[in-house]
């Protein structure tokens, strides 16, 4: 079980001061379940995810995993006790090998035949050709939605406990979104393991068994999908912002 | 050959004792081991030292083994070799020099590698070099590369140096004729007070002749780099150039390319860049469980393997 108490963001916005991205953020994301988090663009998914994974520190608020404050534990800390992260612009690195990303996220030797084949597994899973990819380099010549497809692999790879991806959809086909959806279905059926997805696409929506709008730095819904869909779909505009009750300047 | 040889022999090369090929190796300024195949002879320079290895035309598949070991203090090799690649040849050249130091002195390898590659010829050539030793004597490795390529030849040249060697200087001068194509790829790593220096001068004459060259270098601690790359036009030509160093610590790393286009129809291009580990992979590479430290070198291991 991953909680987030109070968790507050800010940054120095030069002569305007302050800059709240996240206010006051309180969460559960239970185990065994599929949370998706969606919400307008700048309204702070991105960083929240970021915050859970270590990379950005909280102004605020404490972060507890399974009982025990993470805090103030680096990212590779983190990632440790089992949070693993497929970030929404993937990183490009010259001269590693997809096969060495995936090794290093499963843990295992990339140059041992056996081990090396195995990773081939997750690419297939991401509606990748294993052959055709795993000794490339993860540098320029991968197209942004190959590479995207790989992070996703790699964070498969991790076989985490609490795994969380960041709009994989972005620049993924539709023969490979069917697959993401299967991705994420499989991933479920473990137990004791979380998925956080942010996601705009109404078919990630569609599977989740939570939902959570966030916006404007501010979470304004979270509950179950039956709930919260319906709400969501028939909003229209900015339905979802925090200051929609009081009318929208 | 003393044992020294055989450990700097086995970094620069995977030679074995029972290879069956030319190969000749040179210890210390003398002949430490040779042998001429059927189609690669190899003989002593009359005019000077070192020694000529001959390629007969069409020969396809083989390797020559040509490695220089300085295993002591207080050494000052010179050696220049001349390669004759016979037209339509496909052979591998493994060059590559080690240098040890026991004392206070510095052992030093000089090497004139002249290579004149007939029409139609493809030649791979590597050249590993490498600084061994508890010696506080420098290790110095300045290799020389002249480069004479026919019509429609094609040379690829990998020259790494990853460790050990405290000063170098690495010329290369090359040209190529009508068709011809010249692929370099250089590795580089310097730490301490190590100062690496490379000098590139393409002569692209013929038509159509072209040329990639690919740099990656890390500098760490105080050490210095320069790379320095001209590239002259003189016909349609293709001419590429890429200097990509991360520097860490202290290091310097310069790039100066010239570019020298004598002809509309010359195509040349630099592309330089140089930086400390972007930090949004040392974020990704910590994400999946490595430290810092380790994140560090697993991205220098790429982006120099
Ligand atoms: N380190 C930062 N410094 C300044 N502004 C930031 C920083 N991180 C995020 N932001 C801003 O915070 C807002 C939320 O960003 P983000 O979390 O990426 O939103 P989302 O993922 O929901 O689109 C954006 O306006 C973004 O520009
Ligand atoms: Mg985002």
């Amino acid at each position: 079980m991953l909680q987030l108490k109070n968790i507050s963001f800010s940054v120095s916005d030069g002569i305007a001061g302050e800059k709240e991205i996240l206010q006051d953020i309180n969460l559960t994301i239970d185990d065994s379940k599929l949370v998706v988090i969606t919400g307008p663009n700048g309204g702070g998914k991105s960083t929240l995810v970021k915050i859970i994974a270590g990379i950005e520190k909280p102004t605020s608020g404490r972060i507890i995993l399974d009982g025990q404050d993470i805090t103030d534990l680096d990212i590779t800390e983190r990632a440790k006790l089992g949070i693993s992260f497929a970030f929404q612009q993937p990183v490009r690195f010259k001269g590693l090998r997809v096969c060495d990303l995936l090794a290093l996220a499963a843990g295992v030797d990339a140059e041992n035949k056996e081990e090396h084949d195995a990773l081939c597994s997750y690419l297939h899973q991401v509606g990748l050709c294993a052959r055709e990819y795993i000794d490339r380099e993860l540098d320029s010549s991968l197209s942004g939605g190959e590479i995207k497809r790989i992070e996703i692999a790699m964070t498969m790879a991790r076989n985490a406990r609490l795994a969380i991806f960041d709009e994989p959809e972005a620049g993924i086909d539709l023969w490979s979104f069917n697959n993401l959806i299967d991705v994420f279905e499989n991933m479920r059926q473990e137990r004791e393991r979380s998925i956080l997805v942010i996601s705009h696409q109404e078919r990630i929506l569609e599977v989740a068994d939570e939902i959570i709008v966030l916006s404007k730095g501010q979470l304004v819904h979270h509950g179950a999908r039956e709930d919260v869909l319906p709400e969501l779909l028939g909003q229209q505009g900015c339905g979802f912002c925090p200051h929609h009750r009081k009318g929208c300047e | 050959m003393n044992e020294i040889t055989k450990t700097l022999l086995g970094l620069i090369s995977d030679f074995k004792a029972d290879f069956k090929g030319a190969f000749n190796i040179r210890e210390d300024s003398e002949c430490a081991g040779r042998q001429s195949s059927e189609n690669i002879k190899i003989f002593n320079k009359t005019d000077g030292p070192g020694v000529v290895i001959q390629v007969m035309p069409g020969t396809k598949g083989e390797t020559v083994f040509i490695p220089a070991c300085v295993t002591r203090s207080n050494v000052n090799d010179v050696a220049y070799n001349d390669f004759y690649i016979g037209e339509g040849c496909d052979v591998t050249v493994v060059a590559g020099c080690g240098v040890h130091t026991e004392g206070e002195e510095e052992a030093q390898h000089n090497g004139i590698h002249n290579f004149i590659i007939e029409k139609g010829a493809r030649v791979l050539y590597q050249e590993k070099h490498i600084g061994i030793g508890e010696g506080t004597g420098e290790r110095i490795i300045n290799p020389v590369t002249y480069i004479t390529m026919a019509e429609d030849s094609y040379m690829e040249m990998d020259s790494t140096q990853i460790k050990g060697v405290d000063s170098t200087k690495r010329e290369t001068r090359a040209k190529l004729a009508a068709g011809a194509t010249l692929i370099v790829r250089e590795k580089i790593m310097t730490d301490g007070k190590q100062y690496a220096e490379t000098d590139f001068e393409i002569d692209l004459n013929g038509e159509n002749s072209g040329t990639h060259l690919v740099s990656r270098s890390v500098a760490k601690g105080e050490s210095r780099q320069v790379f320095r790359s001209r590239m002259n036009g003189y016909n349609a030509c293709n001419g590429h150039s890429e200097c990509d160093a991360i520097i860490m610590d202290n290091g310097v790393v310069s790039a100066i390319p010239e570019l020298t286009a004598h002809n509309v129809d010359a195509a040349l291009v630099h592309e330089a860049a140089i930086g400390k580990i972007a930090g949004e992979q040392l974020t990704k590479l910590r994400s999946l469980g490595l430290t810092a430290q380790e994140a560090e070198a697993k991205i220098i291991e790429g982006f120099l393997r």
